[in-house]
């Protein structure tokens, strides 16, 4: 069907009708996730192997294909769907795919080893929604991943796509969509959680023209990718939050400033821009409006820092991203010194639903503070890696257990760490703690963009603070004292503290640098740099001590302060580890005992992970020293056996 | 026939021709972008013809290429190999993929082996934390690490 101009609502809701009449319910067709992540792990493969299976088997005409964005399970993927059962497999293989076909598709018959199976009962789930993962969620924003392929705005349209942006060139004028807005109280999705409303109206009333409507997609945050997600398989519900937003402020010109690690972001967006212009959803006189919007992509050239509003903007401009002093606001004067307002993608995607579903229903979920649904990017040492969309105010706990599935392995919670570098950590006593903006923030953490790493007991606190330290240290522009130097001598000192150096004074000093941080820093990058090492603190006080005062690391991770040791009572003499010993540090034989020579060991900690589990004579010490070597005489054992199964590599 | 210089500078200036076409503002990024996607790299000699024809002193656009991750100033080994060292990837113990892959190359993060084989660089974060940790060479994703599986992966790159 080729694209024409649509000059009213009116023709949208044909066109709508069009769409929707022209697909069979009935028809078989089969959607598969193509996210990143499952790009990754090989859905163009399974893609290729569909299409070779319905060719030969000549089904072509009969079952549609559709490359949907991400479905948010990352850890399964590939998500293949199966239309109209809706059957869902996970972790599909090209393998897979002619049994699929013959048995599912003409057979109507499930295969269960590509089901969802529980891990504690083994129970299977048929549908996406029955998995537990899915099925405690509330998909708002995030639900059209599931279904539309983002290189075809009739998928989109078919959802009732552009429906909010026909309705409020219709209907509303600019100042009752701004109501709306800042009715439903929408607060914004990437940081500080500013109430977006109130950002509009100051743009829209501050004095020049033309003014500038911005797309934040830099999403820097190391470990959230919801809005890389959203970009990627819905950038229409993006396009069309931004050009409501436009219509409200008083814009003509939109900027979408991606990363340029997002590659499949970056090119599904320019088809949506190209498709939404062939319907007039963007360009002169939107359906008839008289309403003129364009937006131009920025890719991002790789630096945290310019996610901040007004670095990103110097960005737009061609400039090196460094933030500006922000006594004057980007809302007032941004891009090229203009009205200037700036929200992040999940934010925008909200505004559609808003418009069409009224700002009391948008009220009617979520807290008292924070409204409406956030996405939660859950990763780390968790079960179900994924993107969680929950209403505001559900519990930590129901979102790392209930949807997350618990902690990977068997091992013990640790803690949580939200609001990426700049957030700080949430230990195990406040898993009960609903989460929204103002609940995180008084626990000396921050919802940020959301992203939500979950850290096991093997985790240590000390060194994931230097992680982030060393991060912002990075990261950091250089243009203000406070944050440049700041960062650098907590870099210093907690490199001496994991690395065995640590003297009294650094807990002070660190908790010192880190107030004048937080009080004289420029940006907001600076204001907050210090939270990962005052939170850290504030609940692990103890392991700083512990790596300072004894020269141990309780969570055995830091190099300097551990050991690799073979228990002799346990060694069964396999030869495992002293064959894949990188630097020879391991003597043994057949028959011999294994023994590490401290001197060489690297701590590179491969004998540890290639022991057998059924065996673990490696092990980790720290702040005692190694127990000498068994004498030469007492190292010949008879050769013990290992269970079945057991000499397999982990 | 031409030198590589040449032909590699008239690709330079399709380049800037391009931008200058659509007459924006604000461009120099992008350009430079699409210079690093093309050879790798910014050569010095990219740099004095975006200076001349843009009318840009050359310490402006130094500044920017090397504020920016993204952008290289120093040319390239034949395959990339890219360590993500995202949060995610970090607590599933990224750090010990990077050890191993800097002993087995014998460079650090953000270098070239001697024979230009492979360049070593950290990201901060790809954005497939569930695949974590997560090494790409040449834009292929390997997923799930262990240092054990390090060396069989490089071997895969000639």
């Amino acid at each position: 069907m080729p694209r024409t101009r649509l000059n009213s609502g009116q023709e949208l809701r044909e066109l709508r009708r069009k769409i929707v009449a022209g697909r069979d319910l009935n028809k078989p067709f089969i959607t598969l996730c193509s996210g990143t992540a499952c790009h990754a792990t090989g859905s163009d493969a399974v893609a290729a192997a569909i299409q070779e299976e319905l060719e030969k088997q000549g089904l072509t005409e009969q079952v549609g294909v559709r490359r949907t964005g991400c479905h948010g399970f990352c850890e399964r993927g590939p998500i293949l769907v199966i239309y109209p059962e809706e059957i869902c497999y996970l972790g599909v293989t090209p393998e897979d795919v002619p049994e699929i076909v013959s048995e599912t598709i003409k057979g109507k018959r499930i295969i269960e080893r590509l089901l969802y199976a529980e891990p504690s009962t083994g129970e299977r789930s048929v549908h996406e929604q029955d998995i537990p993962f899915y099925k405690h969620q509330t998909r708002l924003v995030f639900k059209g991943n599931l279904w539309i392929d983002p290189t075809k705005i009739e998928d989109y349209l078919a959802l009732g796509g552009y429906k909010a942006l026909a309705k409020v060139l219709e209907e509303k004028t600019p100042e009752e969509v701004l109501e709306e807005v800042k009715r439903a109280n929408l607060r914004g999705r990437g940081g500080g959680g500013f109430p977006a409303g109130r950002k509009w109206e100051t743009t829209r009333n501050a004095a020049g023209e033309p003014k500038y409507v911005i797309v934040n997609c830099d999403e820097g945050d190391p470990g959230a990718y919801m809005d890389r997600s959203i970009m990627e398989g819905n950038p229409h519900r993006v396009l069309e939050g931004l050009t409501i937003g436009a219509y409200a402020i008083g814009s003509h010109q939109g900027f979408v400033y991606v990363r340029q690690e997002y590659p499949i972001a970056i090119a599904n967006l320019g088809v949506a821009i190209e498709q939404a212009k062939e319907y007039g959803f963007l360009g002169e006189n939107i359906l008839g409006s008289g309403f003129n919007f364009d937006v131009k992509v920025h890719r991002g050239a790789g630096a945290f820092v310019s996610g901040e509003s007004s670095a990103l903007m110097n960005a737009i401009e061609g400039k090196v991203g460094e933030p500006r002093p922000k006594y004057i606001h980007t809302s007032e004067s941004g891009v090229w010194d203009k009205p200037s307002n700036l929200n992040n993608v999940e934010t925008w995607a909200n505004v559609p639903l808003i418009i069409a579903k009224g700002a009391d229903w948008f009220n009617s979920i979520g807290t008292e503070g924070s409204k409406g649904t956030k996405i939660f990017s859950l990763v780390g040492t968790v079960n179900n890696t994924g993107l969680v969309e929950v209403p505001m105010g559900t519990t930590l706990r129901e979102i790392i257990y209930k949807i997350g599935g618990g902690i990977r392995g068997g091992k013990r919670f640790k803690s949580v760490q939200t609001g990426g570098p700049s957030g700080g950590i949430i230990p195990e006593q406040f898993l009960d703690t609903p989460v929204d903006f103002d609940e995180l923030t008084r626990l000396g953490s921050m919802m940020g963009s959301g992203g939500m790493i979950v850290i096991d007991e093997e985790t240590c606190i000390v060194d994931l603070a230097r992680y982030f330290v060393d991060f912002l240290c990075d990261e950091s522009c250089g243009k203000c004292v406070p944050c440049r130097e700041g960062l650098r001598r907590m870099r210093e000192i907690l490199e001496g503290v994991v690395a065995g150096r640590g003297k009294e004074g650094d807990i002070e000093m660190l908790e010192e640098i880190g107030e004048v941080m937080k009080k004289a820093s420029l940006c907001a990058l600076g204001t907050t740099a210090a939270n990962p090492v005052l939170s850290t603190l504030r609940y692990f006080r103890d392991e700083y001590e512990a790596h300072i005062a004894e020269k141990r690391c309780p969570a055995l991770v830091c190099k300097d302060l551990i050991s690799y040791y073979i228990e002799p009572e346990k060694c069964v003499a396999c030869l495992l580890c002293l064959k894949n010993c990188p630097e020879g540090a391991i003597s043994g034989g057949k028959k011999k005992v294994h023994v590490i020579d401290q001197e060489k060991c690297i701590k590179c900690g491969i004998c540890f992970d290639v022991c057998p589990p059924k065996v673990r004579a490696v092990k980790k010490i720290s702040g005692v020293p190694v127990p000498p070597p068994v004498p030469e005489a007492e190292r010949e054992i008879e050769r013990r056996k290992v269970r079945s199964g057991g000499e397999r590599r982990r | 026939m031409k030198t590589e210089l040449e032909t590699g500078l008239e690709r330079v200036e399709e380049i800037i021709e391009g931008y200058k076409e659509r007459g924006e503002e604000g461009f120099l990024i992008q350009l430079l972008l699409d210079i690093q996607s093309e050879f790798n790299w910014i050569p010095r000699e990219a740099i004095a013809r975006i200076s001349e024809r843009l009318r840009v002193p050359k310490s402006k656009i130094y500044r920017v290429a090397s504020f920016y991750e993204a952008m290289s100033l120093t040319p390239a080994g034949r395959h990339t190999v890219q360590v993500c060292l995202g949060t995610a990837c970090q607590v599933r113990g990224a750090p010990k993929i990077l050890d191993r892959l800097e002993e087995r190359l014998r460079i650090k993060e953000g270098e070239t082996t001697l024979d230009r084989r492979f360049s070593l660089r950290r990201v901060n974060c790809l954005g497939c934390c569930a695949m974590g940790p997560v090494v790409v060479v040449d834009g292929n994703y390997h997923g799930k690490i262990t240092p054990a599986m390090v060396a069989g992966i490089l071997e895969k790159y000639a």
